[in-house]
């Protein structure tokens, strides 16, 4: 029997379902969430990796949505940041802060500057559904953010122009003289996306995180401390959340999506579905080939998911004896150096050499027990690894380990648990097939008024009352919320 | 009628490099009555489109070696039929795979069908639709070969009017279509193909265009547009086919210069220009090796971009941001050359006995992956262990070309580096590359070394050294959609004039880019006139209907 | 070396054969990459025995497609425009199917030939779409166009000639199939055709087609059968208002140009549309057409005169363009001027339409124009065609 009906049933308890349920409850709709896993939170609800250790998929962010923060209130619910400076490791190491290096390298500050300065005349096109090719377009709004780009000057707009889909290691190389900071550059924009720095269209997902926020942030108690206050705010806006509640289907009459039904055979009826999860998936798994029509799914099942981000997890004894613990490590040598830990993926194999983004949480939030945590991104890994996954994994994790252990060198002895999460297990924790950040991958083809696929740009379906709010919808995933929130704006227009 | 030559100026315009884009604008501009000279550095006219005796008897088409892009409104304006060309279309095909089999071409669709359902029976059938697809894109992008590109960032009312035509344009096709072609241009290949076609020997075979002489792997996002910069093309109407020049590429380039010697234009060759003379600001001649200087109206460059500009123009002249652009615009040579002649038809075991599918294309490259592996090759600065070559045998259809019974085969080597780990191509490492390609001909042609008369191999060293490439760059900059439409060759100079007065770029470095098209050509002589003030007499582009 | 003058042979079909020595001028034509017949030597006389006697027609490189499992039906649900519930085992109906769109790809006749397998038989290839459409259905789909010759009977005295020939179908009834021993296999017929008068298609394995083909001409010699072309098979195809992929409609698939694709609404087959039976694909497309209206429409029109009206342009008030002529003949058995047209859907009904005809006469053209009658199809519409049992002679 279907328990009572619920207005709205948001599916998948992340930041996007946390953000879009709350603003749809503050509007007044009877909204319940539900997620698959036993906390809310997704990307930053912590998960139990080692006994006595947590740790969340995410492990940091470049910033909340604005009006995602304000909208929620998330202050209110304890949740604050810290600004982390970048330490790029090497023989000799560089940091950079707010865009400037140490060393004041006059060509990075200059790249930095333009860089950032075309970030933000792209960032409001974040905050906004994505333009259509069609009708329904904001004319105005879009008129107003064209001559904000404009606005850059005659120069810089034709600067904007040539990079919008140029390729990272061309102007890391063009721009800049030191290895490291062209090896960061390539590695920033190539951070969670399947393509190496060479590859055409890469500048923009650069340009992207820069307009996401100028700055990687550490949320103050860790990344759980997003999810607990999310997950506060969604309560206080009258949100029921459930866990452990795996939707299996989405139940559809005609047309018209009437409700779901989950792993344990409980049926729910709603007016309207939400799903935050990945739209290939709520598509093709959840309404299913007799609902769609053929095009439609077999156009969803082209939607590119291919992950390239393997994540490791240490409990340490203590912290190694390096500098710059505190800040947020790079170890990317050169553009090559991540072109070619990109280049083996390509044919489901293990870079020698992958590069790494490192952390150590317990540095700025320190455990009672004095034990400590290293987390890192490790690029590139394969989603499809040809020799099997475990086989996979095994390779990936000592050749991390090797690249770890030759920039910091007493870190061997100090590991007491370790976990390497492929493409692959990241998938089967989180339910995002092929295990990307994005759940879409985050390329030109799949942004904007692509993104997830021409038709469904809008957040709409062509099931009546089904809306995807996911990261794999404009503007894509991260621990924002803007996907969500966007979803719930073009909701009340419609609702 | 142009102005009248000043005392000390002889010439209307000067045309370095008698390629086929510089003899393109030269025609066009005699015809409009202008006093034109062309000037080559070499002893030969043609620069890539050409056809010389480089073994007795036997002509070598060696740089170039299909024609499908040039422009047929070019011709026709040019009278280059009258003046000997004569464009063929090509049949057959093959790819080898590692296996001992192959996939033939046909041009029969469904013989075509047939071979392709040996290998997927799901492919066969979806052959149709991905051509229909690709050709969509190409219906929408060929009106624009033969027009200057917007300056998006300009507020003329000629830029806003070409900006609304464009938009109108876009405005012609349904919401879907709009995405869909963005889709294509900004994907790589091998996604794109993912979407069709499940069998990697035809995915390889299809690939083929998205990767010939450019520096992306068939991997690389915006390889898509490649192929459809390939594919534009036609050979009488039938867009995307392949055609061959009877006689070699050279009579392409030897139609076009006696058309413009019709048209009272002259060439000089053996006459490299060391320094385009700017006084005042403006350009006013040229200064050859040899001291001679040449006075002109108007200079206007074949060359690259940074030939031109890097090279043969004092960098005082321009403005430091404009050079810097240069510098910056991508000439990465990813191609190699084998010209070979032959004793006799090697015999590919393969394939059935007669088969004609030898009077196509021939590829040993069966999957994207090992393309992708040869484009790894080629990042990390050597040319590809497992080459991909596209080789033909254009004796098979001109037999005129060699005599009789023998053959010449044209293998187009992908991928190779302008410089091999850093370092110049050196006698041995081309020595090598020879022997790599070779090799792996002779693994599917037992046999075929021994029929081997004479190779000539041109790496990037030998474009560059010979034609004038800039890091052997075939198409002289990259075709990326950085460097296309009015970023060709640099942002705010896209449309043929350079920062310099009287300084005109006309190769293609500019606007539609490389390939043997002569649209760039066409698009500067249309500028030119224009700012003369003379009537172009030239055909609008064809209407696609 | 000496390589081969033909590159690319085109196929003999199972009934090469027979059919090769009987075609005087040799007249072949491509199809589908098999040579088959457009003339055997007199079109008006391969017409004749259509409507007089009967004629055999080889349709061997007709595509099909098996399609076979436990959900069968429910995927020619998705994938079909009618309902294939109201279907029953060993019958035919005609049908089509369309893109999300809504656009037709094809038009074919699917055959139940067992509670779970059926058979589509179309003109052009789908294998991509029918695979595509076979995601999270339990069946199979099998091209079987080269594992199945086909040969169409069809006249007035098919049904003697087949009685004669002891295959005895006098109990099927139009749209039926059954199944008859035939040498050591069997012949499935089914009362089906393009000619819109009495007539069946017979299948077989192709090791059974020359046997078949002779059995029918022995029996057949005395009732004046004879083997008729594409050219006569066309005419008779346009009497009986049938439509045909890429000469009156172009399928969405193939139509490089976008605003060439059409829905069935469009192309007069509407009626299979039944919006009632479920999800199907194309379905929300369609009832936004049911409700917004559609643009084009495909007419029959009866035209004055005696002069073939094939590619002529209609007009409205002689003066605006409304569409054109797809097909059209002189029709020997209406004695009247016949077309299939795409029309402006707003100029459906006819009114003050008028067709501009060039008429070649010795090299010199006469320009007509003529008003238009739009009238319904089958042109000709012979109540022998659904008489069960059929007329016997």
């Amino acid at each position: 029997m279907p328990t009572p009906s619920s207005e709205v049933i948001v599916i998948g308890a992340g930041p996007n379902g946390l953000a879009c349920a709350t603003r749809l409850a503050q509007k007044g709709a009877k909204v319940t969430l539900l997620d698959a896993l036993p906390m809310p939170g997704g990307g930053a609800t912590p998960r139990e990796f080692a006994p006595g250790f947590t740790t969340t998929l995410a492990h940091l962010t470049r910033g909340i949505d604005a009006r995602v923060a304000k909208g929620m209130d998330l202050e209110r619910y304890g949740l604050g940041f810290q600004t982390l400076q970048t330490t790029l490791l090497g023989p000799n190491p560089v940091t950079i802060s707010r865009g400037k290096t140490a060393s004041q390298d006059a060509d990075f500050a200059r790249l930095h500057d333009r860089l950032t300065q075309f970030a933000r005349v792209l960032a409001p096109f974040r905050a906004i559904p994505a333009p259509t090719l069609g009708k329904g377009n904001d004319w105005l709004t879009l008129a107003r953010l064209g001559l904000g780009i404009r606005a850059l000057g005659k120069t810089e707009f034709r600067e904007l122009l040539r990079m919008l889909l140029t390729n990272a290691a061309d102007v890391a190389e063009d721009d800049l003289t030191d290895q490291r900071l062209q090896g960061y550059i390539a590695f920033e924009a190539t951070l969670g996306a399947w393509a190496g720095p060479r590859s055409p269209n890469t500048l923009i997902l650069l340009l992207n995180h820069l307009a996401t926020g100028p700055d990687v942030l550490a949320p103050k108690g860790g990344m759980q401390a997003v999810a607990q206050a999310m997950t506060k705010a969604a309560e206080a806006a009258g949100v029921t959340i459930r866990q452990n509640a795996r939707v299996t289907r989405i139940v559809t009459n005609g047309d018209t999506a009437t409700g779901v039904e989950l792993a344990s055979g409980e049926a729910l009826a709603g007016k309207t579905i939400v799903s935050t999860l990945h739209p290939g998936l709520t598509l093709r798994d959840l309404v299913g080939p007799r609902v769609l029509d053929a095009g439609l799914y077999t156009r969803a099942g082209h939607i590119h998911s291919r992950g390239g981000t393997a994540r490791l997890t240490l409990a340490l004894k203590s912290l190694p004896n390096i500098d710059n613990l505190e800040n947020r490590l790079i170890i990317a040598p050169s553009v090559n150096a991540v072109e070619n830990a990109f280049n083996p993926v390509k044919y489901g194999q293990i870079p020698d050499v992958p590069v790494l983004e490192v952390f150590f949480p317990t540095s700025l939030d320190p455990r009672p027990d004095g034990l400590h945590i290293l987390t890192a991104n490790v690029q590139f890994a394969p989603h499809m690894p040809v020799d099997g996954l475990d086989q996979a994994r095994a390779q990936m994790l000592e050749n991390t380990l090797r690249v770890l252990a030759a920039h910091i060198p007493d870190l061997r002895p100090l590991i007491l648990h370790c976990e390497l999460l492929m493409p692959q297990d990241v998938a089967a924790l989180y339910g995002n097939p092929g295990g990307n950040w994005h759940h879409a991958e985050l390329a030109v083809e799949q942004m904007l008024f692509l993104r997830p696929l021409r038709d469904l740009s809008q957040y709409r379906t062509p099931i009546e009352g089904l809306w995807l709010a996911g990261a794999g919808s404009h503007p894509g995933g991260g621990i924002t919320g803007a996907a969500g929130w966007n979803a719930a704006l073009a909701m009340e227009g419609a609702l | 009628m142009p102005d009248l030559p000043k005392r000390d100026q002889k010439y209307d315009a000067l045309i370095i490099g008698a390629g086929h884009n510089g003899l393109v604008a030269a025609c066009y501009l005699a015809k409009a009555g202008m006093k034109v000279l062309v000037v080559e550095k070499n002893d030969w006219i043609g620069g890539a489109a050409v056809s010389r005796e480089l073994y007795p008897g036997f002509t070598y088409s060696n740089c170039s070696y299909v024609s499908s892009l040039f422009r047929p409104e070019i011709m026709r304006d040019l009278d280059l039929p009258k003046h000997g060309l004569q464009i063929l279309p090509y049949e057959g095909g093959a790819v080898f795979t590692e296996t001992g089999g192959y996939l033939g071409m046909f041009r029969d669709h469904d013989a075509n069908r047939r071979e392709f359902a040996r290998h997927s029976a799901r492919d066969a059938e979806a052959y149709d639709l991905y051509s229909r697809d690709v050709q969509r894109y190409c219906r929408f992008i060929r009106p624009m070969l033969l027009r200057t590109p917007p300056d998006p960032s300009s507020f003329r009312p000629r830029d806003i009017m070409e900006l609304l035509w464009l938009g109108k344009q876009i405005g012609a096709l349904s919401e879907q279509q709009r995405a869909e072609m963005v889709r294509f241009w900004t994907m790589s290949i091998s996604d794109f193909l993912d979407e069709y076609f499940e069998s990697p020997v035809i995915k390889g075979y299809l690939a083929v265009s998205a990767i010939i002489g450019t520096a992306l792997g068939p991997m690389s996002p915006g390889s898509a547009y490649v192929l459809l910069h390939h594919y534009m093309g036609d050979v009488d109407g039938n867009v995307g086919a392949w055609g061959f020049a009877r006689g070699g590429m050279g009579s392409i380039t030897k139609a076009l210069t006696a058309s413009l010697r019709a048209a009272g234009g002259e060439v000089r060759t053996m006459s490299p220009v060391a320094e385009i003379l700017v006084r005042g600001g403006k350009a006013v001649g040229v200064v050859l090796d040899n001291g001679e200087e040449i006075r002109a109206a108007r200079v206007i460059s074949n060359m690259d971009a940074k030939r031109t500009f890097l090279k043969t123009v004092n960098e005082a002249d321009l403005p430091a941001e404009f050079v810097a652009s240069v510098r910056k615009f991508k000439t990465r040579g990813s191609s190699a050359k084998l010209n070979i002649a032959l004793d006799a038809a090697p015999v590919f075991t393969a394939l059935p006995e007669g088969a004609a599918n030898i009077k196509g294309d021939l590829h040993f490259t069966d999957s994207i992956a090992r393309m992708e592996r040869g484009y790894d090759d080629w990042k990390s600065g050597h040319f590809s262990r497992d080459p991909f070559q596209d080789c033909m045998i254009p004796t098979m259809i001109d037999p005129t070309m060699v005599p009789t019974g023998k053959h010449f085969m044209s293998c187009f080597v992908q991928y190779a580096p302008p410089k091999i780990a850093g370092n110049d191509w050196t006698d041995a490492d081309r020595d090598d590359l020879r022997d790599t390609c070779m090799n792996q001909i002779e693994t599917y042609a037992p046999g075929f070394k021994n029929k081997v008369l004479h190779v000539e191999v041109r790496t990037p060293r030998e474009l560059e050294a010979e034609v004038g490439l800039t890091e052997g760059n075939i198409f002289q900059g990259e075709l990326t959609f950085d460097q296309l439409l009015f970023n060709r060759p640099v942002p705010g100079y896209a449309q043929y004039k350079s920062p310099i007065k009287d300084l005109w770029m006309c190769g293609s470095a500019t606007h539609p880019g490389g390939g043997v098209m002569g649209a760039p050509g066409r698009n500067a002589a249309a500028e030119i006139l224009l700012d003369a003030k003379l009537p172009g007499g030239m055909s609008d582009a064809y209407a696609v209907l | 070396m000496t390589l081969r003058f033909d590159l690319t042979p085109l196929l003999p079909t199972a009934f090469a054969a027979r059919t090769e020595p009987l075609n005087r001028l040799m007249r072949f034509g491509p199809w589908a990459g098999y040579r088959t017949a457009l003339c055997y030597g007199d079109t008006e006389m391969e017409y004749a025995a259509i409507r007089n006697t009967a004629m055999v027609y080889d349709l061997c490189p007709m595509t099909k497609y098996r399609i076979t499992g436990v959900e069968a039906e429910d995927y020619l649900q998705r994938l079909t425009l009618r309902n294939v519930k109201k279907l029953p085992v060993d019958a035919v109906h005609y049908t089509a199917w369309v893109n999300d769109a809504g656009k037709v790809l094809d038009d074919g006749t699917l055959f139940r030939l067992g509670p779970q397998d059926f058979m589509i038989c179309c003109q052009e290839r789908h294998l991509p779409w029918l695979l595509d459409s076979a995601h999270g259905f339990d069946i199979t789909v099998t091209d079987q166009t080269a594992d199945l010759a086909g040969l169409s009977l069809q006249g007035p005295l098919a049904a003697t000639i087949l009685a004669k020939a002891g295959l005895d179908v006098a109990a099927l009834k139009p749209f039926r199939l059954t199944r008859l021993p035939l040498g050591n296999g069997q012949v499935m017929i089914s009362r089906t055709g393009f000619t819109g008068d009495l007539g069946y298609e017979l299948w077989v394995t192709p090791d059974l087609a020359l046997p078949l083909w002779d059995r029918l001409e022995q029996a057949g010699s005395v009732y004046g059968l004879r083997p008729a072309g594409n050219d006569a098979l066309n005419l008779a195809r346009i009497e009986a208002g049938f439509v045909i992929a890429t000469v009156d409609f172009i399928p969405a698939h193939q139509a490089l140009r976008e605003d060439r694709a059409r829905s069935p609404f469009e192309l007069g087959l509407g009626w299979m549309v039944d919006f009632d039976k479920g999800p199907f694909t194309g379905r929300r497309a369609l009832l936004r057409e049911r409700e917004t209206g559609s643009k084009w429409a495909l007419v029959g029109l009866d035209i004055p005169g005696n002069v073939a009206a094939e590619g002529a342009i209609l007009y409205h008030a002689k003066r605006h363009e409304v569409g054109h002529v797809t097909s059209a003949a002189w029709s020997p058995i209406t004695k009247r001027s016949i077309a299939i047209a795409e029309i402006s859907a707003k100029h459906a009904k006819g009114s003050d339409v008028w067709v501009e005809i060039y008429a070649e006469r010795e090299l010199h053209y006469a320009k007509l124009m003529l008003p238009v009658r739009v009238v319904e199809r089958p042109f000709f519409n012979p109540a022998r065609k659904r008489a069960t049992p059929p007329e016997r002679f």
